[in-house]
């Protein structure tokens, strides 16, 4: 009996937890300490994104897909569906105001496809973060990396 | 000139190979008209400029085949402990070693080449030569290995597969592969574990009207022996200057027609 009734204890407990992580809009900051599963997605900067957010969702990866052979092969260079550009309007920025890589669960890429278990290899080869040069000059990413800041500008 | 048309097409044509070459006659008759006309601005034609604008197109073009990139090298010019070319390819490139020189990635190198009859030394930087026809695109299994229409060579990493044939193909061991994961790749020049790498001639800086990161390099602190420009325009520094000095191509004997060329080599 004494048994029966702690099931039932820790069996609310377990419940309220996965209705609460379900019912609220939570915090970007502390995703553990919600115990979600959803994933975080962090606001890109800037009015709007390049298409609209449902096509961005489905269709992505396919923008990116068309883009990189366009560059790759024909030199085209434009901005608009470009990896680089995803990656400087939504960065996520750590507690230092340094963008984070993918290494973060909180990097945006990540957020979304850690939670639909999609296995991306993109940043085996790309940068998961802008370059300190395109930093202001007073940023603190650009000041922690004065020899890559160099690089970039003239020297 | 009636020469002129012809001009253009023996630029392309400098294969080097002159004792075979068919249009080594025709090379000669206008070298001579070239000399008659172009021989008075002489040496002090080496003061490149930076600001000549590199590149017409503009970045959300297509590039053109009416373009074909290359690179002239004076070896009189490049000294033997100067290896500023390979250090600012590994800064702009984001190239770092893994202390296993077999193996870490270069993409341009400073070798020495020595007579042993008279103990004559040269020093030269050898990168990918950007052939016209290049062996590392013929036996690419997957097509990763390819040739822009502007006439530089470069890998397609999102198909390479890594089987490394082109490396075994390439004669001027251009190119690299990348055997360790890697982070913090620069954002221009994405580069990973299981891909084959080699010079790109610093394609993104040419889309962006900017010279290889070897060649400013060379211009502000080497010997200032690297010229950069389009072949296939006459009027181009690099086509005014191989339409008027003896130019060599490392084994041109291959016919590859690469689209590096040594002077005094």
């Amino acid at each position: 009996m004494h048994l029966r009734r702690r099931c039932m204890i820790l069996l609310a407990v377990i419940l309220t937890g996965m209705v609460g992580a379900n019912g609220v809009v939570l915090a970007e900051d502390d995703r553990s300490a919600n115990n979600t599963l959803l994933p975080v997605i962090p606001m890109g900067q800037g009015d709007a994104c390049v298409e609209d957010t449902g096509f961005m969702r489905r269709n992505h990866m396919e923008l990116l897909k068309h883009q990189r052979d366009e560059t790759v092969i024909n030199g085209v260079r434009s901005e608009q569906y470009s990896l680089q550009e995803c990656l400087s309007c939504h960065a996520v920025y750590g507690a230092d105001d340094i963008p984070v890589t993918v290494a973060s669960p909180r990097h945006f890429c990540r957020s979304c496809h850690d939670y639909a278990a999609v296995s991306i290899d993109c940043f085996q080869c790309h940068a998961s973060r802008p370059e300190p040069g395109d930093m202001p000059a007073d940023h603190p990413f650009r000041i922690a990396s004065p020899g890559t800041a160099s690089v970039n500008g003239a020297e | 000139m009636s020469s002129k048309p012809k001009d253009k097409q023996l630029t392309k044509k400098l294969t080097g190979t002159a004792g075979f070459d068919p249009t080594r006659r025709s090379f000669i008759g206008a070298m001579a008209a070239a000399a008659g006309v172009t021989l008075a601005p002489g040496v002090m034609l080496y003061a490149i400029s930076r600001s000549v604008p590199v590149n017409a197109k503009a970045l959300d073009a297509e590039v053109s085949s009416a373009v074909r990139w290359g690179m002239l090298i004076d070896l009189g010019r490049c000294d033997n402990g100067c290896d500023d070319c390979v250090s600012a390819c590994a800064r702009e490139n984001g190239l770092r070693g893994f202390d296993r020189p077999e193996t870490d990635a270069q993409w341009i190198r400073k070798i020495e080449i020595r007579n042993p009859k008279t103990g004559n030394s040269k020093s030269l930087p050898v990168m990918c030569q950007h052939c016209e026809d290049p062996p590392c695109v013929d036996v690419c299994p997957t097509g990763a290995s390819f040739k822009r229409a502007d006439g530089i060579v470069l890998v397609n990493k999102h198909t390479c597969i890594g089987c490394r044939y082109c490396m075994m193909a390439c004669p001027y061991k251009a190119r690299s592969f990348v055997h360790e994961a890697l982070e913090d790749q620069k954002t221009h020049a994405p580069r990973g574990k299981g891909t084959v790498e080699s010079c790109t001639l610093c394609v993104h800086r040419i889309d962006n009207d900017q010279q290889p990161a070897c060649v400013d390099a060379c211009s502000d602190t080497g010997g200032g022996a690297m010229l950069f420009g389009d072949l296939n325009d006459p009027e181009s520094e690099i086509s005014k200057r191989v339409a008027m000095y003896a130019t060599q191509q490392i084994r041109a004997d291959l016919g590859l027609n690469p689209g590096i060329r040594y002077r005094n080599l």
